[in-house]
C-alpha cells in the first residue's frame, strides 16, 4: 500500500512538473512582435500654421472594444495621433460590448469635461441621442464613420464611403471584364456582417453600378468579418459557382480566410476584389500570385484625422488650406482602387 | 426535456465497468438472443433516432438535388460537394465530440468556441511558429486541455454550476485571446499546418480523416471501456454513481479536460483551414454543437446520448448551409430553418421516446373512458 502510494506521488510529481513546465513554455509563446503600422497612418507634427501649439485641447475618445482589425487600427491610430500633438489630452474609454454598454461608458468621459469627444458608435442611430446631449452640454461630438440620423447630434462627422466602396469595385469589375472581352461573367459577392448598414450600403453600391452595365451578382454570401466565417463562407459560395469570373470581398481581414478556401479549392479562373485595404491584402496584390488583383479602400486612417481635426475644433481653428475659418460639418473619404500598379504607395496605409 | 427519459434505459450502476445499457448501438444490428429482438429492446432506440436523422440528410440532399439539378447531374460536382459538406462540419464535428461527452456526464461547456479561438491565438503567436508545426500542436492541446481542466476544477471542486463556470470561462477565454493577439488577425505561415486544410490522402481531405479519427475514438471511449460507463452513470444520477464508488469530482474534471482537448484539436483545423487565427474566430460555436448534440438524441439532463447522433446533427446543418449556399438563398432564412429543424427533432424525439405500448395503452385508455 505505500509502494503503492510512492508511485502515486511519484506520478503526480511526473506529471505536476510537466505542467508546470508546458506552464512555463506557454508563457513565452505568447510574445507577439508584430510592428503596427500606426506611424504611416498618423500626420507627423510639422511647423507652421495649424501645427503650431495652440490652446491645450483635450479630447474624448471612444471606440467599440471589436477584436476586428480595422477597429483595432481606428483606435492605435487615434491614440499615436494624439501623441504626436504636443497641446492634446488624451482621454480613452472603452466603449464595452454594445450601444447600451457604450452610452455608460460616455456618461463618464462627459463627467471630466473634455473639450472633444470623438467617438465611433457601436451603432449611429442608437447613439444619435447621446451626441445631441454632449452637444447641447456645449462639448462638440466628432462623429467616425457611423453616421447620427440628427444634424444637430454633431459638429463633424468623418466617415468612409461604403456605397462608393461598392461602386469602386464594381467599376473596377466592369473594366476588367470589358478588357477580357467577357460575356455572361458569373460575378459574386462575399460580403460582411448583413445587420450592419454599412454592409448593405456597399451591397448596393456594388449591385446598382453593375446594373447599369447590364449585370448581376450571380451569388452572395454574407460572412461575420472573422478569417474562418469568410473560409467557410467562401467554400460554400465556390461550391454553388463551379464557374466564376468575377469575385468582390467586402473585407480584408475576412478576405484572408477567403483566399484560404479558394486555394484549398484549387481555383483560379477568376479575379478577386477586397475591402477596407488591409497590409496583407496590399502585400497580395503586389506579389502578384493569389487571385486578388485589387482592394478598394476604407482606411482606417480617417481616425487620425478625425483626432487632427477635433483638435482644431477645440482650438477654434479651421483647415488652413479651405477659405473658412471653422472646420467644415461633414467629411466623406473617397474610396480608392488599390491595384498593383500602385499598390506601393498605400502600403503604408495598410493596417 | 428531462420528462422524455426513456422507461428501462438506466439502470442503477452497480458495475460501472459492466455492460451498461444505453449507447448508441449504430452498428449492424446483433440479435442479443433474448426473448425480445434487439430492434424493439433497448439497444435499437439510437439507432432508430440515427436513422430518422439520416432520413433528415437524404431529404435534405433529395432538395438540393430537385432545385439545382444543373449542378447535381455532375458526378465529380457532388463527390466534391459531399467532401466540401463534411470539410465543413469536420471542425464543429470534433467539438461536438467532447461536448457530447460533457453533456451525458450532466454538464455543459458553453466556452469551447472561445476555447478554439484562445488555442488558435496563441498557437499562432509569431514565437510559437518559430517552434515549427509541432510546437503549435502542441501549443494548441496544451491550452485546451488547460483550459478545460480549468472549467473542470471550478465546477467539480469549485462546486460552481457548469453553465455559469464555463460561461465565465467563454467571456475570460475570449479577453485572453483578444489580449494575446493584440486584436489582429494573426497569419500562419507554417506549410505543414495550412496544408492539413488543403492536403488529400486518397482523394479525401485530411480534414475529414481527423474527424473520423476523432469520432472513432469517441465512440469506442464512449461504448466500449470503463470511461464511457462512468460517464453514462455520473450523467444518469451522480449520487448513485458516487456510491456505486465512482470518483465523481475526478470523472467530472476529466470530462471537462476531454472537451478542451477536442477544442485544441479544432482550433488547429480551424487554423489550418483560415491560414490564420484571431479572437473572435470560432463565434457561437457552443450553440452550433449544442444544437448538433441535442438534435443527435443526447438528452440535455444527461445519462445518455450518442456519438453517432451527434455527428449526424453536424452533417446535418452543414448540408443545410450547403443547401442554401448552392440555392443562393440567404443566411437569416438559413438560420430560420436551423431553429425550425431543432425544435423539429426534439419534437420528433419526444414521441419517439414514449415507448409504442405506453402510446397505446394511453390512447386506449381515452377511447374506452
Amino acid at each position: 500500500m505505500t509502494q503503492h502510494s510512492r508511485d502515486m506521488s511519484r506520478r503526480r510529481l511526473l506529471f505536476g512538473g510537466a505542467a508546470v513546465g508546458a506552464g512555463v513554455i506557454l508563457a513565452g509563446c505568447t510574445s507577439n512582435e508584430q510592428q503596427t503600422p500606426t506611424e504611416a497612418q498618423t500626420k507627423a507634427a510639422e511647423t507652421g500654421g495649424n501645427a503650431e501649439p495652440g490652446k491645450q485641447v483635450t479630447i474624448g475618445f471612444s471606440a467599440p472594444a471589436a477584436d476586428h482589425g480595422w477597429i483595432a487600427a481606428i483606435t492605435n491610430n487615434a491614440k499615436a495621433q494624439a501623441a504626436a500633438y504636443s497641446d492634446v489630452e488624451f482621454k480613452t474609454v472603452e466603449a464595452g460590448a454594445d450601444a447600451a454598454a457604450q452610452r455608460a461608458a460616455l456618461s463618464t468621459l462627459i463627467s471630466q469635461k473634455p473639450d472633444v469627444i470623438v467617438l465611433l458608435p457601436h451603432d449611429g442611430k442608437e447613439l444619435n441621442s447621446f451626441g445631441l446631449e454632449a452637444m447641447q452640454a456645449g462639448i462638440p461630438v466628432v462623429n467616425l464613420d457611423r453616421a447620427f440620423p440628427d444634424a444637430k447630434a454633431y459638429r463633424l462627422q468623418i466617415k468612409g464611403d461604403n456605397y462608393g466602396m461598392g461602386v469602386s469595385a464594381a467599376t473596377f469589375i466592369v473594366e476588367q471584364l470589358k478588357a477580357k472581352n467577357v460575356s455572361n461573367p458569373v460575378i459574386a459577392e462575399i460580403a460582411g456582417m448583413d445587420e450592419l448598414e454599412l454592409t448593405q450600403e456597399r451591397s448596393k453600391g456594388f449591385t446598382d453600378t453593375l446594373a447599369q452595365h447590364g449585370l448581376r451578382v450571380a451569388n452572395r454570401r454574407a460572412a461575420r468579418f472573422t478569417v474562418d466565417s469568410g473560409q467557410q463562407e467562401a467554400s460554400q459560395l465556390l461550391q454553388a459557382l463551379p464557374k466564376i469570373d468575377a469575385l468582390w470581398n467586402h473585407d480584408d481581414d475576412q478576405g484572408v480566410g477567403v483566399l484560404a478556401a479558394i486555394s484549398q479549392a484549387n481555383r483560379s479562373e477568376f479575379f478577386m476584389v477586397g475591402g477596407a485595404g488591409s497590409k496583407k491584402a496590399m502585400e497580395d496584390i503586389q506579389a502578384d500570385n493569389t487571385v486578388l488583383k485589387a482592394t478598394v479602400t476604407y482606411s482606417p486612417s480617417m481616425a487620425s484625422s478625425a483626432i487632427s481635426l477635433a483638435r482644431l475644433i477645440g482650438q477654434g481653428r479651421g483647415m488652413s488650406d479651405l477659405v473658412e475659418l471653422q472646420v467644415p460639418k461633414e467629411i466623406v473619404l473617397a474610396s480608392e482602387t488599390i491595384t498593383k500598379e500602385n499598390a506601393s504607395n498605400y502600403l503604408k496605409l495598410g493596417f | 426535456m428531462s420528462d422524455s427519459r426513456p422507461t428501462a434505459t438506466q439502470s442503477p450502476p452497480v458495475d460501472p465497468a459492466g455492460p451498461a445499457t444505453a449507447g448508441d448501438h449504430a452498428l449492424p444490428p446483433t440479435p442479443t438472443g433474448g426473448r425480445i429482438s434487439w430492434w424493439h429492446g433497448e439497444g435499437g432506440d439510437g439507432a432508430r433516432r440515427n436513422l430518422a436523422l439520416i432520413g433528415v440528410l437524404v431529404a435534405l440532399v433529395v432538395i438540393g438535388a430537385a432545385t439545382r439539378s444543373d449542378l447535381y447531374s455532375n458526378p465529380d460536382w457532388v463527390w466534391a460537394n459531399i467532401l466540401s459538406i463534411l470539410k465543413l462540419a469536420s471542425v464543429v464535428g470534433v467539438v461536438t465530440v467532447g461536448m457530447t461527452f460533457v453533456i451525458i456526464g450532466g454538464g455543459i461547456d458553453l466556452s469551447v468556441g472561445a476555447i478554439v479561438a484562445l488555442a488558435g491565438v496563441w498557437c499562432t503567436t509569431v514565437a510559437t511558429q518559430s517552434y515549427g508545426a509541432g510546437g503549435m500542436i502542441f501549443t494548441a492541446i496544451v491550452v485546451g486541455v488547460a483550459v478545460g481542466l480549468v472549467n473542470g476544477t471550478l465546477i467539480a471542486y469549485g462546486r460552481l454550476v457548469p453553465f455559469i463556470a464555463t460561461l465565465a470561462m467563454l467571456v475570460a477565454a475570449r479577453g485572453l485571446a483578444a489580449e494575446i493577439s493584440g486584436k489582429q488577425t494573426q497569419i500562419s505561415n507554417n506549410g505543414t499546418i495550412n496544408g492539413i486544410a488543403s492536403n488529400n490522402l486518397f482523394g479525401i481531405p485530411l480534414l475529414v480523416y481527423i474527424l473520423a479519427a476523432v469520432v472513432a475514438a469517441g465512440w469506442v471511449l464512449l461504448n466500449r471501456t470503463t470511461f464511457g460507463r462512468r460517464t453514462v452513470a455520473v450523467g444518469g444520477n451522480p449520487e448513485a454513481a458516487r456510491l456505486a464508488g465512482i470518483n465523481v469530482k475526478r470523472h467530472t474534471l476529466m470530462l471537462y479536460g476531454l472537451s478542451g482537448l477536442c477544442c485544441g484539436i479544432a482550433a488547429i483545423m480551424l487554423t489550418a483551414q483560415a491560414t490564420s487565427a484571431q479572437a473572435a474566430m470560432a463565434n457561437l460555436y457552443e450553440l452550433d454543437a449544442i444544437a448538433a448534440v441535442i438534435i443527435g438524441g443526447t438528452l440535455l439532463s444527461g445519462g445518455r446520448g450518442t456519438i453517432i447522433g451527434s455527428l449526424l446533427g453536424v452533417i446535418i446543418f452543414a448540408t443545410i448551409t450547403n443547401l442554401f449556399a448552392i440555392n443562393g438563398l440567404t443566411t437569416e432564412a438559413q438560420n430560420m430553418v436551423k431553429g425550425g429543424i431543432i425544435v423539429a427533432a426534439v419534437l420528433v424525439q419526444q414521441v419517439q421516446f414514449r415507448s409504442l405500448t405506453q402510446f397505446f395503452r394511453r390512447n386506449n385508455r381515452l377511447t374506452t373512458t
